[in-house]
C-alpha cells in the first residue's frame, strides 16, 4: 500500500509498504477514504517530538471503511463506514472506565519507556513517535486499528467524509478545551491560535454558551474564519494585553485556551534556547494567557507540548487562583455527542479545509500547511485519487475564502490602538 | 508501577538463607514491583497460581512445567540466546493473597520470587506486588544471570508486570510486531 513516512526534519516521503494486517484479536483493518494533517504532526514533521524513527507511518486523523475484523470484535462488521479517535485506548482500564481515554494504561506497547518520561504511561497515539506507542499511522491506504470496539464509531451515511473526519481529533479536542473552561452566562473567552483546533474551540465555546469569544492570531485567512463563527479577532502583533483588557471592561477574559502549543512563534528568548535544545517548547502564549487571564479564571491547554518549559510565571497562577487544564483529548467521550450535534446541524465541521489532495503529494501538502502558503488551514488527504503533477497542485487545491472574504468586516476588528 | 529496591546491599535473601545455603548475602538482589490492575484477586491469583501461564508475559521465560501440585521446572532465556534451567517448589500460599517460591537447594541459579494480591481502596481493582530475589553466581553463570535478568532487571519486571495487567484487563497484551513500516527500518520493529 501507500503510505506517508517520516524520514527526519521536514523530510515525508510517500512509499509502498506491505499493507497492515490483524494482529491482536480487538483489531480491525480500515481501509482509509479520508485523512487529514494535523497542526500536531508539524511538531513532527519539524523534528521536536523525540522517539521517531525513519519509516514510521504518520497520521492520527483518519476514516474509512472496516475491511478485516479480529475474533475478538464484536461491534464492527466488515464493510462499516468509521471515523477513528487519534488515541488508542482499551476500554477496560481504571481510566478507560471513568472515560480518562487518553490516560489508558493499557495501550502502549511502550508503556515503561513513556513512564520513565511521565512517571506513568498514557495511552498509545495513532503515528505519533515510539514514546506513544509507535503505531503505524492513518496517512496511508490502510491502518490496523488496535481495540476497534472502542474507539472507532460508525458514521451515518448521510454525513459526508468531510462532516466526519474531524470527529477523530480537532473537533473534540476544541470542544474539550471549551469544555474545561467551565463557561457560564457573561463569560468572554479567549482563544491564542485560529487553527484547525482553535477553530473548533472557538465555535465549541458559542455552544456552549459562551457570551463573547476572543480570538488572537496574525495569519488573515485564519483570523477571517474565526470572525465568521463571531469571534472579535486581535492581532498578536498588536499590544495583546491592552486589547483582551479593553474587551473584557478591565476584567480579563474568564478563561484563556492556548491553541497555539510548543511551537509558539514571538520570543527570541525561546527560539534560541529551542534551537539550541536548551527548552523542548516555546511558551509564548501560555505565559501571556496567564497573565492576561482573570483571577480565579481558568487557563485549558489544548496546544501540544512534550517537555520542559522555561519561566512560566508560576507565581502568577499561584496569586490569581488559576486552574490550568491540559491533556491529551478523551475523544471517545466526545465522539458521540458531537456527532449528534453535527446531524442536528449545530455545526458542520468541513467548514475548515482549505486543501484536498491525493495522499500520494503528501509531502507537498505537508509543506504547504507547515508554510502556511495559500491560506493553508486544514488540509485533507485522499488515499484513492491518483498523483498530480506538481503543476496541477494548485489547480487542485481549493481557497474557499476568496479575497473578498478576507476583508475583514470593521464592526468585528478592533479598531487600531 | 511501584517502587523498585535494587542492589540492595544486605538484602533479606530468606528462602536460601532459611535453607542453610551458604551465600554472601551482600551479592543478593531484589526487585519489588507494584501494579494495580482492574480484576479480581481471585482472577489474578487463579492465572497466576497456574505457573505454566507466567512465560505468557513474563518474556525471559522459555517455559515453566509443573511437575507435581507445588514442584515445577523453569526455563529460561537471557537476550543472547543462551538458556538457564531450575527446579522450584511452592513454600507458602494463601488462596488469592500470597504465593512464594523458590529454587531448589543446588540449582545454578539460585533464585526466589513471590506474588501478593491485595484488594485496593474503592473497588478499584487489585494492588500486585512482585518480589524477586537472586543471588547472583560468580564467573560466568554470573554474567549469564546478569544478561538472563538484563542490564536493568527492575524495569524487566516492570515491563513484565504492564504486559500481565494489559492481559488480565484486555485479553491481549499490546503490540506493533509486524505492523507495516517504510524504508529506513530494515524490518518491522518490536518498539
Amino acid at each position: 500500500m501507500k503510505a506517508l513516512c517520516w524520514h527526519g526534519k521536514r523530510d515525508v516521503r510517500v512509499e509502498r509498504v506491505p499493507d497492515p494486517k490483524i494482529i491482536n484479536p480487538s483489531d480491525a483493518v480500515i481501509r482509509v477514504t479520508s485523512t487529514a494533517i494535523c497542526g500536531s504532526d508539524l511538531h513532527l514533521y519539524n523534528g521536536f517530538m523525540p522517539t521517531l524513527k525513519e519509516g514510521d507511518i504518520l497520521g492520527h486523523e483518519f476514516m474509512g471503511e472496516v475491511v478485516d475484523i479480529g475474533r475478538n470484535v464484536k461491534k464492527l462488521a466488515v464493510g462499516d463506514r468509521v471515523v477513528v479517535p487519534f488515541n488508542i485506548s482499551c476500554g477496560a482500564c481504571w481510566y478507560c472506565q471513568h472515560q480518562e481515554f487518553s490516560l489508558c494504561d493499557n495501550s502502549n506497547p511502550n508503556a515503561v519507556l513513556n513512564a520513565n518520561l511521565n512517571g506513568f504511561t498514557t495511552a498509545g497515539l495513532f503515528g505519533y513517535s515510539h514514546l506513544y506507542g509507535g503505531y503505524a499511522g492513518g496517512q496511508a491506504e490502510f491502518v490496523r486499528v488496535p481495540f476497534a470496539d472502542v474507539g472507532p464509531i460508525k458514521v451515518p451515511g448521510e454525513l459526508s467524509d468531510d462532516q466526519a473526519l474531524f470527529l477523530s481529533d480537532i473537533f473534540p479536542t476544541g470542544y474539550q478545551a471549551a469544555e474545561s473552561c467551565n463557561i457560564q452566562p457573561g463569560h468572554i473567552v479567549a482563544i491564542w491560535g485560529c487553527g484547525p483546533v482553535g477553530q473548533f474551540a472557538i465555535r465549541s465555546a458559542f455552544l456552549l454558551g459562551a457570551h463573547k469569544v476572543v480570538a488572537i492570531d496574525n495569519i488573515p485567512e485564519r483570523m477571517v474564519m474565526a470572525e465568521q463563527a463571531g469571534a472579535v479577532t486581535i492581532s498578536s502583533s498588536e499590544n495583546v494585553h491592552e486589547a483582551l483588557k479593553e474587551i473584557t471592561g478591565g476584567r480579563g477574559p474568564d478563561s484563556c485556551i492556548d491553541a497555539v502549543g510548543m511551537e509558539a512563534h514571538g520570543s527570541m528568548y525561546d527560539s534560541v534556547k529551542h534551537t539550541m535544545r536548551l527548552e523542548n517548547d516555546r511558551p509564548v502564549v501560555l505565559r501571556q494567557a496567564m497573565r492576561i487571564c482573570r483571577k480565579g479564571g481558568t487557563v485549558s491547554i489544548p496546544g501540544v507540548y512534550s517537555g520542559f518549559i522555561d519561566k512560566i510565571p508560576f507565581g502568577v497562577a499561584f496569586a490569581k487562583g488559576l486552574t490550568l487544564r491540559m491533556g491529551q483529548t478523551h475523544v471517545q467521550k466526545y465522539m458521540r455527542p458531537l456527532l449528534d450535534r453535527i446531524q442536528r446541524g449545530e455545526i458542520d465541521p468541513s467548514f475548515v479545509i482549505t486543501h484536498r489532495l491525493p495522499l500520494a503529494n503528501g509531502d507537498e501538502a505537508y509543506a504547504t500547511f507547515a508554510r502556511k502558503e495559500q491560506g493553508c488551514i486544514k488540509v485533507v488527504l485522499k488515499p484513492d485519487a491518483p498523483p498530480t503533477p506538481k503543476p496541477e497542485l494548485e489547480t487542485l487545491t481549493r481557497a474557499p475564502l476568496d479575497r473578498e472574504t478576507f476583508a475583514t468586516p470593521r464592526s468585528k476588528r478592533l479598531q487600531p490602538r | 508501577m511501584g517502587t523498585a529496591v535494587k542492589h540492595e546491599p544486605g538484602a533479606r535473601v530468606t528462602p536460601a538463607r532459611r535453607r542453610g545455603i551458604a551465600i554472601e548475602k551482600n551479592r543478593a538482589r531484589r526487585v519489588i514491583k507494584c501494579v494495580t490492575i482492574n480484576r479480581s484477586a481471585e482472577d489474578l491469583y487463579r492465572f497466576w497460581r497456574r505457573l505454566e501461564n507466567l512465560p505468557f508475559f513474563a518474556r525471559h521465560l522459555i517455559s515453566v512445567k509443573e511437575t507435581s501440585p507445588t514442584e515445577s521446572h523453569w526455563v529460561a532465556k537471557s537476550p543472547a540466546g543462551t538458556t538457564a534451567e531450575w527446579d522450584a517448589v511452592i513454600v507458602k500460599e494463601t488462596p488469592n493473597e500470597y504465593i512464594a517460591w523458590e529454587s531448589n537447594p543446588g540449582s545454578e541459579i539460585d533464585n526466589a520470587g513471590s506474588v501478593r494480591f491485595r484488594p485496593a481502596p474503592a473497588n478499584q481493582g487489585t494492588e500486585v506486588m512482585v518480589t524477586l530475589e537472586y543471588i547472583p553466581p560468580v564467573g560466568a553463570l554470573g554474567a549469564l544471570i546478569a544478561r538472563l535478568y538484563g542490564e536493568e532487571p527492575d524495569i524487566q519486571v516492570e515491563e513484565d508486570l504492564a504486559r500481565f495487567k494489559a492481559f488480565m484487563e484486555t485479553g491481549e497484551i499490546p503490540t506493533t510486531v509486524n505492523q507495516p513500516v517504510g524504508s529506513g527500518a530494515r524490518t518491522s520493529r518490536a518498539a
